[in-house]
């Protein structure tokens, strides 16, 4: 040692350093998966911001002045302040922020309401309320949506009326058929489930002793409701909020079907049809604001609840609770509260499955029915000859493509999300895990609609080592995994942190490799947070919609795009045969997943 | 040869000194002990022998093999140190049976199946838990899964055995029957074993050495013996005689006169120096005096050299009584073999065992070595048939 010099003894520190920094786990997987969102999520909106100040070459024809490759705030004038910019972009805005109030407002209502009941009163029938309510979640939002049209549809577009003119033989008003209440009924029916269970949960956790003290000290049932319980639930409420709203307003499907028939455009349908015209930079524009919106709603809720979280009791060990008893209303209560569920969520369903055996849509008599549309042959005179549904190919592709990017994207992303779990939850103390914390955030922040439309134009071209991807599944896989990790790597570190570092030292001494220790010890361990993560993503990719309709082409149609695509050309047998396929596929997959997996939904939502 | 060596040992847990220059030998064979109140750095110092925790600085040997050095930042691999880890909470995998968690280890090493099979049964039966191999940890009970956690670190015949307070979460019952299994141990597999512990007992009845810890430094290395008789600091005194064994302390001035006479004032006692030109003692020097229950003899006849005292409570257990006294304001505990009945309020005569007692100065809390001058009349051994109390 001695006769070392001090050069020695530095670069082996050196050489020893940088080996033993590498060699941890939370160091090596941390700076990729750094990397991996860098290069999927954070270059992405940069490259984006930047083409937005840039002329292109299409921009000659429309103005004298463009220069191309030139710096320019022509695009942001033109959307902002010139005289298109109240039907592209203020009228839009301002139904957008509308539709996302009204919504989390309305699915607070409905979700704390269930909640409470549910968690916190002695009412009967618990399970099948529960289970009710969680059912709208299952379905794509737009169901909902075309549902309503069932019902409400009126003689403004043409085709068959709905179920109410056709019994009252009263036109619905258009307010009633388009536009903004039913956009906001379809969102709010479908969302509401997030406030159930995030403050199902919440409630759950809190101890009741906290509101038993209150009543002691002579607090009346409604004093204690508003001065203890909400302010405990106040976290859980908000960031429900929050999540329904980032939602609400970069949703697609539903304001594509329900609101441009009578030109009620929101960010992300004006966003969809501009891109469709060529408009890919306004479009751009657009996505940027809206991503701006959620970004500032989540800083806003951080200031909210950044200070309050300080002295939530709620979670802690599941204590006895007392229930509210509700006295002679009880059965009243659940026989509402069931009768509503069954009405909003198990109806729709059984009226779409009874529509698709109807030979003419709005004919109710036995002779009228038919199984045409689910595996008839092509009769020019109907649908323009389009087949039945289990003959067509188109459906199988679509089938096939589906089952594939929702399985093979659920179990990447519930794997992903353990591992950067890992990272997050044993890595605290270093730069790199609250690094990959933030991070992995980030897709929260930014709408589907905007993400995919990045995407569009970041893998249109080949770049570097990443081949082209525009047109391929892998692209669909890949823009999935990204949007969902927030919620898989929420789950997977909260299910991390409950498991002792010692365990793990354990086998470290035992010499076990981290590969070893990962798949004997880890993943065994984690195994309900897994299968909760998977079906998360499943059931959200078979669904998907906002995010991947932008990125569809011909070889990559889904369940969702051909159902979307026959709704829009007003297909409706041929429509709801498909989701009817689709919710079998998704009940079927959420029963096995709660059934074997242990599953447990709450979690994944319940995280953020 | 040595099993351990550690030298200038350095390290910070976020930002905070945990452990300040650590300098330890452990020779091959040893059951040395770890034992310090929570917070002072022993199991930090297990942890980065381990390898579970780096080292700031220092080098760590072990077997003559450098594992560690915190000026090259090398940092050898746990699991290449040849030694196992017994966690205070277990740590058992609760998704692998009994079996499942004690044979990891060696499928890990790529043994042969009956190889496993053949360890693993037989460091369970060492451990005697054979008929539990089948069972899931949840299914346990605390002083089981103990047992399943050693032979789990047993199995892989490490040549260090670390133990991080594996007793602490036990009943009082189980603690000293497990206490008997691990000395069994101890000496039936030979290897050398570094434990943790706060607890003064069990320090005392397993170990061969025992390191006593206080704010990250190894205050005092002795055999158990030594330092329970002579504690080097004060701090360690009170700590050793905490937990049951009712330390008594009594404060006390050194004082000297003109002749060169000097002697030890205290509230109790007035206690004759030799030696008193020696420049370690000034006049008017604080002390303090430890004296444990034992070295106090009580006598019913007052005789030279002894206390009044009169008895405030007494306290039977068992085989020893203890006797709380009362003298001039100070309380003293004096512990008595046997079966003694006294009346509050009796006046019993008390002489303190001088060469037992640990002097203190008080204000560096370090023991001074006090010589103390022949008693005038010292009491005969021959006459003792009113003696109540002797020294165990």
């Amino acid at each position: 040692m001695a006769n070392k010099s001090a050069l020695t003894v530095r670069s082996t520190r050196f050489y020893n350093g940088l080996a033993n920094w590498l060699k941890s786990p939370i160091h090596l997987i941390g700076l990729a998966a750094l990397l991996f969102l860098a290069y999927t999520i954070a270059w992405p909106v940069l490259k984006i911001l930047y083409t937005t100040f840039l002329w292109r070459q299409q921009d000659v024809r429309l103005t004298g002045e463009a220069n191309p490759g030139h710096f320019t705030l022509y695009h942001w004038t033109r959307v902002l302040a010139s005289d298109m910019s109240m039907n592209l972009f203020y009228k839009p805005i301002l139904n957008s922020l509308g539709v996302g109030f009204a919504v989390s407002a309305l699915s607070m209502l409905i979700g704390c309401g269930l909640a409470w009941l549910v968690v916190r009163t002695n009412v009967p029938w618990k399970k099948t309320i529960a289970f009710l309510a969680v059912i709208p979640y299952l379905l794509p939002s737009w169901i909902i949506s075309q549902a309503w049209l069932t019902f409400f549809k009126n003689g403004k577009i043409g085709g068959t009326p709905g179920i109410m003119e056709a019994l009252l033989h009263v036109s619905p008003p258009d307010w009633l058929s388009y536009g903004f209440v039913p956009i906001v009924v379809s969102l709010s029916i479908h969302d509401s489930v997030f406030f159930f269970l995030i403050v199902g949960a919440a409630l759950s956790s809190m101890n009741s002793q906290l509101e038993e003290a209150a009543s002691v000290t002579g607090a009346a049932r409604w004093t204690i409701l508003r001065r203890i319980v909400f302010p405990l639930v106040m976290p859980s409420i908000l960031s429900g909020f929050i999540l329904i709203f980032t939602k609400a307003i970069s949703s697609y499907g539903v304001p594509a079907l329900l609101g441009t028939p009578v030109n009620f455009y929101m960010i992300s349908t004006m966003l969809y049809s501009s891109m469709r015209s060529r408009l890919t930079t306004e479009a751009n524009v657009l996505s940027l604001t809206l991503m701006l919106i959620s970004m500032l709603t989540i800083y806003l809720n951080q200031r909210v609840v950044g200070r309050r979280k300080s002295f939530v009791t709620v979670t802690g060990k599941d204590s006895a609770r007392t229930l509210t008893s509700l006295g002679r209303w009880r059965y009243p209560a659940a026989g509402t509260a069931a009768f509503v569920m069954i009405f909003i969520s198990v109806v729709p369903l059984l009226v779409l499955l009874f529509q698709s055996f109807m030979l003419k849509e709005g004919v109710y008599s036995l002779d009228n029915f038919t199984t045409h549309y689910w595996w008839g042959g092509s009769d020019p005179n109907i649908n323009t000859g389009e087949k039945g549904v289990l003959q067509n190919d188109i459906f199988m592709l679509a089938l096939k493509n589906s089952l594939y990017i929702a399985g093979v994207a659920s179990v990447i992303a519930a794997v992903i999300g353990l591992i950067l779990g890992y990272v997050v939850a044993r890595g605290r103390q270093s730069w790199i895990g609250r690094m990959v914390d933030q991070v992995s955030f980030l897709p929260y922040l930014i709408p589907g609609i905007s993400l995919a439309a990045i995407y569009i134009s970041m893998f249109a071209k080949p770049t570097l080592i990443i081949p082209a991807l525009y047109g391929t599944i892998t692209l669909l896989i890949l823009i999935t995994v990204v949007k969902e990790l927030p919620f898989t790597v929420k789950a997977g570190s909260a299910s991390m942190m409950q498991i002792g570092k010692e365990l793990e030292e354990a086998a470290q001494i035992s010499g076990a490799s981290w590969l070893t220790r990962f798949r004997r010890i880890l993943l065994p361990l984690n195994r309900k947070s897994l299968m909760s993560a998977f079906l998360l993503v499943f059931i959200g990719a078979m669904k998907e919609m906002e995010l991947i309709i932008l990125l569809i082409t011909p070889r990559t149609e889904t369940l969702t795009t051909i159902t979307f695509y026959y709704a829009e050309k007003g297909y409706e047998q041929l429509t709801n045969v498909i989701l009817m396929i689709i919710i079998a596929i998704v009940i079927t997959v959420y029963f096995l997943a709660v059934k074997f997996g242990k599953a447990d939904l709450t979690q994944g939502i319940g995280g953020q | 040869m040595n099993a351990i060596e550690l030298q200038g040992i350095h390290v910070a847990l976020d930002g905070k000194q945990v452990l300040n220059d650590i300098e330890l030998t452990i020779k091959q064979g040893d059951f040395m002990t770890f034992l310090g109140p929570s917070g002072c750095g022993k199991t930090t110092l297990l942890r980065t022998i381990a390898g579970l925790q780096k080292a700031d600085a220092g080098t760590i040997t072990i077997s003559g093999c450098e594992v560690a050095n915190g000026e090259t930042q090398f940092h050898m691999e746990p699991s290449k140190r040849r030694l196992s880890l017994v966690f205070q909470s277990y740590a058992l995998w609760p998704h692998m049976t009994v079996y499942e968690n004690v044979a990891f280890g060696l499928q890990v090493r790529k043994l042969a199946k009956a190889v496993v099979r053949e360890k693993v049964e037989a460091a369970l039966g060492k451990m005697r838990i054979a008929e539990l191999a089948g069972r899931y940890p949840s299914e346990l009970s605390g002083g089981q899964q103990q047992r399943v956690a050693i032979a789990r670190a047993i199995v892989t015949e490490p040549d260090i055995l670390l133990l991080d307070e594996p007793l602490s979460n036990l009943d009082a019952k189980l603690r000293v029957e497990m206490r008997a299994e691990l000395k069994r141990l101890h000496q039936e597999l030979n290897t050398t074993v570094i434990y943790v512990t706060h607890d003064q007992h069990e320090a005392m009845t397993l170990s061969t050495q025992v390191a006593v810890f206080f704010g990250g430094e190894i205050v005092q290395l002795d055999k158990p013996r030594e330092l329970y008789k002579r504690p080097k600091t004060l701090q360690v005194a009170e700590f050793i005689g905490s937990a049951g064994m009712q330390m008594n302390r009594l404060e006390g001035v050194i004082r000297t006169d003109e002749e060169g006479l000097s002697w030890l004032e205290t509230p109790v006692v007035l206690i004759p120096l030799a030696g008193g030109d020696s420049p370690t003692m000034q006049d008017g020097q604080e002390v303090v005096l430890t004296v444990r229950p034992e070295d106090i003899r009580l006598y019913e006849e007052r005789r030279p050299g002894s206390i009044a005292m009169s008895v405030s409570a007494v306290f039977p257990s068992g085989a020893e009584t203890l006797v709380q006294l009362d003298a001039a304001g100070m309380s003293l505990m004096a512990r008595v073999i046997g079966e003694s009945e006294y009346e509050p309020g009796t006046t019993l005569y008390a002489v303190l065992r001088q060469e037992q007692m640990n002097a203190y100065d008080k204000k560096t809390g370090i023991r001074m070595e006090l010589q103390y001058a022949a008693h005038n009349n010292e009491p005969g051994e021959s006459t003792h048939e009113d003696r109540l109390s002797y020294s165990r």
